[in-house]
């Protein structure tokens, strides 16, 4: 296929509830600058809701070269047929070459449909993304999209490519790309779209919205202390939940201790949690398995705390302690709190 | 009366992986893996149960799949399901999630006759939770995904709870729609030894062909005849019962392809041992403290 055909566009998906922006979508932005930048192409961000002009404006902080913008009454709240029929029609019209979304419940939602419907490829949480000419059975794709995520229980690292279609598209979890805002917003352009009302709209109706800010916020938090499926029971795991809060640090948990029920989901960290890069981030009875180092190897100090030897966490630990959470958590605690005496 | 789909899944027990499973290609070598009933899709089908209980009507569950996949169906006809479809062709082989859509599509249009499509949120081989929400996209219907209760049928709508970023939405739709659920919605009842009696011999068309392998006295048509007047036959569909387009299936209906896998290399890399006794916990809070990380 002649790839000259392809536009260079690189499109953001900027999610909003109750008209404040998703971080995730400005996170994408900074990296939809850079894939722009590497294939020459432009960024362009689109915003879908009503009265969103602020978010509008900062999308061009975070890099985007123009924003298309669907703004209406009936766009307040997310739902499914209405967006996903805004920008089934926008791809196909326009064709970007990229598309990104955020793998949020919205993301997750939209994403598929989109794809499904211009028949583009679609690849869920991805890890990093990056542009790069490639040979795929002899034939020559030059600028492609390398979309990477773990996959198998994390036995491996995928490297997924779109080589014949004309849109890629993906989902990235919060956090894994980082916030860089522009020194200098850039002067981007409006382009206002028409919403027209499509009768499948009416098909659904949302009766009752209950939404709490969640008040944990991992990304910003210098210290976190997370725990594994390594620790057996909750009580076990209330430990955890002590260190953190002796050391002033914030609970996080793996995917497993996750679905053990031993913390909240909006604590998880991981490929398929939040990515965070805290100054010291503490792995108690977390084996480290590829989707979990994911979430936190980039952190400033990693201290592993685990009774097996070989678990692959201390391969990225900076300090490694080989013992009993139960016997070295109260011991840490206990020290500390002499130290600061 | 309100009949059901629901799609299952017959998945790599991805937690319990060992050994080199990935083929040259980059694809998975299924065949090496232990399989299992996808999670998800157990409670969906335990939702589409219940609203047979409460309302009356069908529940139909579809996988598409190797040959081997009609496991779970047999495990469906165990939990309570009316009806059962086994989608396999070769061609589906390789599939992406697009591909799969397509496929899945065509079928749920083939059985028809459908109020509700039910789901796993996304199953554990690829947890992309992509396959539900492009195939209501095909059938265009609505859909709700991360279904945690169905509140109540009535007059041709449904009122659901689903989950949203922070917090829950109560959602209001007209049928048919398509719902993905959680895994904790509900609680998947166990199997009922009546039924697990009743259709331990169900089989699929792939699973008779190979009998008929084993043994040239029987026919296979008159084996797959003699299955259904038993009420035995897991109903089997290939790429020709659905006349399906060829570049849309498997492989090539697949835009999405595998570019390269890596295995895991650990790093192997040194980090400082600290003893677990106070006195090493010490220095090592000093340290941090003096990094300025403590304090």
């Amino acid at each position: 296929m002649n790839t000259l055909e392809f536009t260079n566009e690189v499109w953001v998906f900027i999610e909003q509830r109750d008209d404040n922006p998703a971080d995730v979508s400005f996170e994408l932005l900074c990296k939809g600058q850079k894939l722009a930048d590497a294939m020459g192409g432009i960024l362009k961000s689109i915003v879908i809701g009503s009265g969103i002009d602020k978010i509008v404006e900062k999308t061009f902080t975070y890099g985007a070269d123009e924003a298309l913008v669907i703004d209406h009454p009936s766009l307040k709240t997310y739902e499914t047929l209405r967006y996903a029929g805004i920008l089934n029609d926008l791809v196909k019209k326009n064709v970007p070459r990229i598309v990104l979304f955020g793998a949020t419940v919205i993301g997750r939602d939209l994403a598929p449909r989109v794809a499904s419907h211009t028949k583009s490829g679609l690849t869920a949480d991805c890890t990093d993304l990056q542009i790069s000419d490639v040979t795929y059975l002899k034939q020559n794709h030059p600028k492609l999209l390398l979309q990477i995520r773990p996959a198998f229980g994390g036995n491996i690292i995928a490297t997924i490519i779109t080589p014949d279609v004309p849109t890629q598209m993906a989902t990235v979890r919060e956090g894994v790309m980082e916030l860089q805002p522009l020194e200098k917003p850039k002067k981007g352009k409006i382009t206002k779209i028409e919403y027209k009302p499509n009768p499948l709209d009416e098909l659904v109706k949302i009766i009752e919205q209950h939404r709490e800010e969640s008040k944990v916020n991992l990304k910003a938090a210098p210290i976190i202390v997370a725990g594994g499926y390594g620790l057996a029971t909750k009580e076990n795991f209330r430990l955890v939940e002590e260190l953190a809060h002796a050391i002033g640090g914030e609970v996080a948990g793996s995917r497993a201790a996750v679905d053990a029920g031993f913390v909240t989901p909006d604590r998880q960290v991981g490929q398929t949690g939040v990515t965070v890069r805290p100054k010291l981030y503490i792995a108690v009875g977390i084996s480290g398995a590829i989707q979990h180092r994911a979430g936190m190897q980039d952190s400033n100090k990693i201290i592993a705390i685990n009774n097996d030897p070989e678990a692959p966490i201390f391969d990225i630990a900076h300090y490694g302690i080989v013992g009993d959470a139960t016997e070295v958590l109260p011991a840490f605690i206990e020290v500390y709190k002499h130290k600061l005496k | 009366m309100y009949n059901s789909i629901v799609l299952v899944k017959q998945v790599p027990d991805t937690a319990n992986i060992s050994g080199k499973v990935m083929k040259d290609d980059g694809t998975v070598n299924r065949a090496k893996l232990p399989a299992i009933f996808n999670q998800e899709d157990k409670v969906a089908l335990e939702l589409a149960l219940q609203v047979k209980e409460r309302y009356g009507g069908k529940v139909t569950a579809i996988t598409m799949g190797p040959p081997r996949a009609s496991d779970i169906l047999r495990e469906c006809l165990y939990l309570g399901a009316d009806e059962t479809y086994l989608i396999s062709d070769r061609k589906f082989a390789g599939a992406d999630t697009l591909a799969t859509s397509y496929v899945l599509c065509e079928a749920i249009k083939k059985i028809g006759g459908y109020h509700f499509i039910f789901a796993g949120r996304q199953a554990i081989d690829g947890d992309t939770a992509q396959v539900g929400p492009q195939t209501a996209e095909k059938l265009n219907i609505p859909q709700i995904t991360y279904t945690e209760e169905i509140i109540e049928v009535s007059e041709g709508k449904v009122k659901a709870r689903k989950k949203i970023d922070g917090g829950y939405e109560i959602i209001e739709c007209k049928l048919p729609v398509l719902l993905t659920v959680l895994k904790d919605a509900v609680q998947p009842r166990p199997f009922s030894a009546k039924r697990v009696m009743a259709f331990k011999g169900a089989k699929s068309l792939m699973d008779l062909e190979k009998l008929t392998e084993e043994n040239s006295l029987l026919y296979i048509d008159k084996l797959t005849h003699e299955y259904e007047e038993r009420g035995l036959y897991i109903k089997t569909l290939t790429m020709d019962d659905l006349k399906l387009e060829d570049n849309r299936c498997g492989v090539k209906g697949s835009p999405t392809k595998v570019y390269k896998v890596e295995s895991v290399v650990l790093a192997g890399g040194s980090h400082k041992k600290v003893e677990a006794t106070k006195e090493s916990l010490g220095e090592l809070i000093d340290q941090l403290m003096s990094d300025h990380i403590f304090g």
